[in-house]
């Protein structure tokens, strides 16, 4: 095995350990996106015999709204843990070692993603136990863990970009509300076109994060939605593509002033 | 007078630390606008389903939940103060310096009620800026927001008895999700007639549903169930302040 994956292997094992060892960490990304789940499904059944709703199980319907945000968590745990390892030193003695800066920045991310996935196989179960009928079978349910990978690579990307840039873990908090504003002004809720408020409804269509939702979406309750795939994928490659360069011209910065 | 001197000084400092540091004061105001814009915003088709008869519409509709939910949540995040500040040692010195220490409690719910007051102020502009229709008269507003203090009371009470057993703001979780939870499983975004299943059920047994009911029949100007919420709600005030006294003396005999 090469070195560089030698140092890639030994960090990503060491993200995915902490974290696992974190309840604090591993458990809120698990638990509350559920949770919203069941109350909201519980609360807006009634949204299905609305006129040109797509599906008549809210359940199905709200089941991709999970996937994003608990990549939303990866985004918060992959920028609280770098940055801690900012504050504490860990970074600045790491630097001092032959292992390198990308090592580092890959081993992060690869723990992130493999949590990621961990998470879509996780919320997958709680929908097939409660009943949920995946309109594009197996093959539809395998894309949607390589689609949780490439979102939770951008989202942690994204994550350790700020913990580069900041070196603070309250700064990575304190953009929680931030990320959560991006979910609930999308079609989390309710379909685009479903939407009767136009100031909304012209936000939610701006709103990357609706056509993240709609991708998984797409995939539970429709099939096989060409368009819904093709702009999920899309984005979400673009926002691993444009969060990696960042966070690796971030880690650039901070190496140089280690 | 001793426990107004006590109440009145806590009350000063919890204030102007919520309101002098934007970390504690954003989201407290942030919050319930962000579920305001996004479920007065995002789900006003629901009032087109069939059987949602509510007459003021459907930005009204919410307001009120996301009214009750900032009071609720703004008692919450007054007891994680109560946690930081025995954690960091403040709060042991407040006990030993107190001639009246009821006078702790007293001074922290009466932050918790200010705290609350800003943001209910803030949302309640906000919302009749985006056009928010008030059905009901100024004694049925003034209900409403009676019922909201007495929430912020309760959530307050709630939270502080756990903090003061704990101890520790990794208490957190326990003090809010119980609240989150009781909140959502409720009637939030259709009316108790219109929920199914599992849920209506539960909502059925949850006190919140008849203060949301009632809430909302206030503003609309058709007052119904407010001698049950009215009832419920003082009833749970009793039960979380004496929580929180309790807690107070297993502070004490803690030392």
């Amino acid at each position: 095995m090469s070195v560089l994956a030698t140092q890639v292997g030994a960090l990503a094992q060491r993200s995915v350990t902490r974290t696992v060892r974190q309840p604090a960490s591993a458990i809120p990304p698990l638990v509350f996106p559920v949770a919203l789940l069941l109350v909201n499904s519980g609360g807006l059944k009634a949204s299905t015999l609305l006129p040109g709703f797509p599906t008549d199980s809210f359940l199905a319907f709200a089941l991709a709204v999970p996937f994003i945000q608990g990549a939303l968590f990866s985004t918060m745990n992959a920028g609280t843990d770098l940055a801690r390892d900012i504050q504490t030193g860990f970074f600045s003695r790491l630097s001092l070692t032959p292992m390198r800066g990308s090592a580092l920045l890959a081993g992060q991310l690869a723990g992130i993603v493999v949590l990621g996935v961990l998470q879509a196989v996780f919320y997958i179960a709680v929908g097939l136990l409660l009943g949920v009928r995946f309109a594009s079978g197996p093959g539809g349910i395998a894309l949607l863990l390589v689609y949780a990978a490439l979102v939770s690579l951008g989202f942690g990307a994204l994550g350790s970009f700020l913990a580069l840039r900041t070196g603070s873990g309250e700064s990575i908090q304190g953009l929680f509300p931030v990320l959560f504003v991006f979910l609930f002004i999308s079609s989390m809720n309710t379909p685009r076109n479903l939407i009767a408020v136009d100031w909304f409804r012209t936000l939610a269509t701006l709103n990357p994060v609706s056509y993240l939702i709609e991708c998984v979406r797409g995939l539970i309750i429709t099939g096989w939605d060409t368009e819904a795939l093709a702009l999920g994928f899309g984005i979400g490659a673009i926002l691993a593509v444009v969060s990696l360069a960042a966070a690796s011209w971030a880690l650039g910065q901070r190496m140089e002033r280690t | 007078m001793r426990v107004w001197s006590v109440a009145s000084g806590v009350a000063w400092r919890t204030v102007k630390n919520v309101v002098t540091t934007p970390s504690l004061l954003l989201p407290t105001l942030m919050f319930p606008l962000f579920f305001f814009t996004a479920f007065a915003g995002g789900l006003s088709q629901v009032q087109n389903v069939p059987g949602f008869d509510f007459p003021d519409g459907y930005t009204a509709f919410q307001f009120v939940f996301v009214l009750l939910q900032s009071a609720a949540f703004g008692g919450v995040f007054t007891g994680f103060g109560v946690a930081r500040d025995f954690e960091g040692g403040f709060a042991r010195r407040l006990l030993l310096a107190s001639p009246n220490r009821t006078g702790i409690v007293l001074g922290y719910a009466l932050a918790a009620m200010i705290r609350w007051g800003i943001t209910a102020t803030l949302l309640t502009t906000v919302a009749l800026v985006f056009g928010m229709r008030v059905g009901g008269g100024p004694v049925d507003v003034l209900g409403l927001y009676t019922l909201a203090l007495l929430v912020n009371v309760c959530g307050f009470m709630w939270a502080a008895g756990i903090a003061m057993r704990l101890r520790t703001i990794q208490a957190g979780p326990l003090m809010q999700m119980p609240v989150f939870l009781l909140l959502f499983i409720s009637p939030v975004y259709v009316p108790l007639t219109l929920l199914t299943g599992w849920m209506h059920a539960a909502a059925r047994l949850n006190p919140v549903s008849y203060l949301l009911e009632a809430g909302r029949s206030l503003i609309s100007g058709g007052p119904t169930h407010v001698a049950l919420a009215f009832g419920l709600a003082l009833l749970l005030g009793v039960v979380f302040t004496t929580w929180a006294l309790r807690g107070l003396r297993a502070a004490e005999a803690a030392g």
